[in-house]
């Protein structure tokens, strides 16, 4: 269960970029984040992790403070979280298995990841993990000569090496063309059915939403304006997301 | 444009132009600029001169050999006339006409025979058998020149003599100790820039971290944690020289003979890898016990303590090593002395190492109890465990900078560099706590930027040709010094470079891998470092080609190299050696230029 209460981010500079945003995710469950681009999405999602620090509010994971933890603790804490980028965020001279190895950073020994040596069965989940996302003979291939889809794969195989718990997707398929957005949208399914992973995911299109989602919750310039089942996003509601000019497409 | 012109616009217009006018005027005056000596005669030949010398580097010689041909003259004319055997006309001969003469008056002398084209001088030889000269002649094709002298003012009544001395080039040229010396000197030239591009990127990458501010904005403590870290360096720097000192007696007295060193070299690496083995594994889920960890902490620090042992044992062992198998190796003995020096100057870093190690280590240590009292003390019993850490922290600071002081100036009074110091410190201190007593993150990180960027700016401000006079004083003359010097500022001017690119990698692949829970060195290997090879390798070859040219007249402050050839022989005027130095630099520099372009090429 992840407790989200009266979270706000004010950026330096003055920017509110959440304002008050009180939610509760319960396990298990695929939770699609929508709104406009700049309404908060990404800050929403990295406060959970703090990869942004918080102005205030709380983040509560099964009754652990993340947002009170110690840096130490906070590392224990974000290792079960793993976290998936609009931009893939892979290292791009580096190996497509280097990447996903790196998913395993918060629970090897620093002194040997230092070296670039991983356990054996790192290296073998790492194998089994590219394998499930299809792209096992890509492994000793340069990041960067990977097609969009296949980096996002990659991506989310580096997320798996982390056991995660819960994972953050921040817009996941908006750089992605709608065919693969589906592939990796199912991927995310299935980490969700069938590993029973949490899932926060922020999305630009609604029929997405409708298609994956088990509950929405919407931004509005930093305000939480929806919290409800994806059906329920009628005319109304969608005008008051996405503001009064907008026109429903799809 | 419809503007129209306004008077103040030209006014201020022309007030620039007087302005230029006098800056440049000025500086005319400063540089002395002045045509009239460019154009004085004096200096015109002396450049002649000089040019010619350059024109004709002097790295070829050939022997020569010296042909004289007498003519006798009787000066002034004797009575009866003279009388004077017929020159051999087989031979190369001189033909004075006349053939006696008043001293100061002209004589035609001519010569037939010689070589074609060579050349010589003619001399005057009284009885005295000095030389006196005449001049100098140039054989036409057919070996004939005709040169009108004047005799010098040597009356006697004797036979006095004319001699045509020819100097001619017999065998194959052989080559110059100038052009030997000169090639000595640009291997030393190119292994200067090579040792001194090498030891500046070494230091120059750790620094470039610092100096970078996307890694150093985060690092932040809180006031305990920062004050116990201050004091936790000097404590440890202390413990490990201390240390390094009794490991270094124990090794003495382990060492025995070379092959018997080897093996305990062996064995303490095994029992160093397994007890890391033990106390490091590789991958855990779960925190072990405190008591596990304590144990841990034990055998990593006996299997530091082993490999130190390992390391000093391994330097004693490659001196020796090194210093036996110099005449054995002959030609190659460079590569025992090589090892030898290795060795000694392990054993001369392996104090600081240690000492730094150590004082990291219990800085860390105590930082983490900083951090400990941050957390578990209630507010007011926190802000005086900041007041007084922090007052001891201060103190710490300026006693140490007290004795700085001390050593420059000798002042030696312990009220001047002992409690003065302590107490201002301890008082900064104890003000820093009570006005930080809100924030709960200090800047440090930011803190080091600053001060690691400071240092660079000045060191870089200062060229390594200024440097270079440093370092003579303190290793004399020779490349050494050049070394010392070119790295120093290669380090400030890679590390401010190395740095940028640093500030400039795309951030995500960072927040990737932060997400994944991973330590902030972690970070910087998986996320950092891959981004920056490139620029970092373009970067060093950029440096490698200014060190080249460096090296080349880093000699000119004493710092070794072909610079150090070539001065010397500007200043005692030998310029067709100093024309050789140069042929040599102008052909290196061409030649690293497109080496460096070329390996760019295949490797960026
Ligand atoms: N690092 C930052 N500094 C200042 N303002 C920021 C920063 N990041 C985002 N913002 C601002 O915060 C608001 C929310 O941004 P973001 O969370 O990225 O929205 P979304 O992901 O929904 O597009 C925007 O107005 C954006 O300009
Ligand atoms: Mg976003």
């Amino acid at each position: 269960m992840l407790k989200v209460q009266n979270l706000t981010k004010i950026y330096e500079g003055g920017v509110l970029a959440l304002d008050n945003a009180s939610f509760e995710v319960p396990k298990g469950q695929f939770l699609a984040v929508i709104g406009l681009s700049g309404s908060g999405k990404s800050t929403l999602l990295r406060c959970i992790n703090r990869l942004i620090e918080p102005t205030s509010g709380k983040v509560l994971w099964n009754d652990l403070d993340i947002t009170a933890a110690t840096e130490e603790d906070l590392r224990q804490i974000r290792r079960k979280i793993g976290m998936v980028f609009q931009h893939f965020n892979l290292v791009h001279r580096s190996s497509v298995l280097t990447n996903v190895l790196a998913g395993r950073l918060g629970y090897v020994n620093p002194a040997w990841s230092i070296m670039n040596r991983f356990p054996k069965e790192d290296i073998e989940k790492a194998m089994k993990q590219l394998n499930r996302v299809g792209i096992a003979e890509k492994a000793h291939q340069r990041a960067d000569e990977l097609s969009g889809g296949q980096q996002q794969r990659v991506g989310i195989a580096r997320a798996l090496m982390q056991d995660p718990a819960m994972i953050l997707a921040d817009e996941p398929v908006a750089s992605l063309d709608p065919v693969l957005a589906h592939s990796i949208m199912q991927y995310l399914e299935l980490i969700n059915k069938e590993d029973g992973v949490t899932v926060l995911c922020s999305l630009h299109f609604l029929d997405l939403v409708h298609r994956y989602a088990h509950r929405v919750v919407a931004l509005n310039e930093g305000k939480l304006v929806f919290d409800g089942l994806p059906q329920e996003i009628d005319d109304h509601r969608f005008k008051e997301i996405y503001g009064k000019d907008a026109e429903r497409v799809g | 444009m419809d503007k129209k012109p306004s008077i103040g616009k030209s006014i201020r217009v022309g007030l620039i132009v007087v302005l230029c006018l006098i800056v440049y005027a000025y500086g005319f005056q400063v540089t002395q600029v002045s045509f009239k000596e460019i154009s004085s005669e004096r200096r015109q030949e002396s450049l002649t001169r000089v040019l010619r010398a350059l024109a004709k580097p002097n790295l070829v010689e050939y022997e020569q050999k010296e042909t004289v041909i007498k003519a006798p003259i009787y000066v002034p004319c004797t009575e009866e006339g003279a009388v004077l055997p017929e020159p051999d006309k087989s031979q190369p001969y001189l033909v004075l006409a006349p053939a006696c003469a008043d001293p100061r008056t002209e004589i035609q002398i001519e010569g037939y025979n010689f070589t074609p084209n060579s050349e010589g001088s003619l001399y005057f030889v009284p009885p005295s058998e000095v030389n006196l000269n005449l001049g100098s002649f140039k054989a036409d094709d057919k070996g004939a020149f005709s040169v009108t002298a004047k005799v010098p003012p040597r009356p006697e009544t004797v036979v006095q003599y004319v001699h045509a001395v020819s100097l001619q080039r017999v065998g194959s040229p052989t080559i110059t100790q100038t052009a030997i010396d000169t090639w000595d000197k640009i291997v030393e030239t190119i292994f200067l820039a090579l040792l001194a591009t090498t030891l500046g990127v070494i230091f120059s990458i750790p620094v470039s971290f610092l100096a970078a501010r996307n890694i150093m904005k985060e690092i932040t403590s809180p006031i305990s944690s920062l004050s116990l870290s201050i004091i936790g360096w000097p404590v440890g720097i202390g413990l490990g020289v201390v240390l390094a000192r009794w490991l270094s007696q124990q090794s003495q007295s382990i060492y025995a003979n070379i092959w018997l060193t080897l093996l305990a070299i062996i064995i303490l690496c095994v029992i160093a890898w397994y007890l890391i083995r033990w106390a490091m594994p590789q991958e855990e889920t779960r925190k072990p016990k405190l008591s596990i960890r304590i144990t841990r902490i034990f055998a990593l620090g006996i299997s530091g303590i082993i490999m130190i042992l390992v390391v000093m044992l391994v330097a004693k062992s490659t001196m020796t090593a090194g210093t036996n198998i110099v005449s054995p190796l002959g030609a190659f003995g460079f590569l025992g002395s090589f090892l030898s020096n290795m060795g000694e100057i392990i054993n001369l870093i392996i104090p600081i190492i240690v000492g730094l190690g150590v004082g990291a280590l219990v800085s860390n240590f105590f930082s983490k109890i900083g951090k400990w009292i941050y957390l578990r003390f209630n507010p007011s019993l926190r802000l005086i465990a900041n007041i007084v850490l922090s007052g001891l922290a201060g103190a710490t600071i300026f006693i140490i900078l007290g004795n700085i002081i001390n050593w420059f100036y000798q002042i030696n009074d312990p009220i001047k560099i002992f409690y003065v110091p302590a107490v201002v410190g301890a008082l900064c201190g104890i003000a820093l706590a009570i006005w930080a007593r809100k924030e709960d993150a200090i800047p440090v990180g930011m803190a080091i930027y600053y001060i690691t960027r400071t240092l660079l700016n000045a060191t870089r401000a200062i060229e390594a040709l200024i440097w270079v006079i440093v370092f003579v004083v303190w290793v004399g003359i020779g490349p050494f010094a050049g070394v010392l010097a070119l790295s120093l500022h290669t380090v400030a001017a890679l590390a401010k470079l190395y740095s940028e690119q640093v500030e400039s990698i795309s951030p995500g692949p960072l927040e990737a891998v932060r997400a994944t829970g991973a330590t902030r060195l972690q970070m910087i290997i998986y996320a950092v470092i891959p981004q920056i090879i490139p620029p970092y390798i373009s970067f060093t070859m950029y440096r490698w080609d200014i060190n080249v040219r460096m090296s080349t007249i880093i000699g000119f402050g004493g710092g070794g190299g072909i610079g150090f050839l070539l001065i010397q022989n500007i200043n005692t005027m030998q310029y067709r050696a100093a024309s050789a130095q140069m042929l040599a630099i102008a052909i290196v520099v061409a030649l690293m230029d497109y080496l460096s372009s070329y390996m760019r090429e295949k490797v960026v």
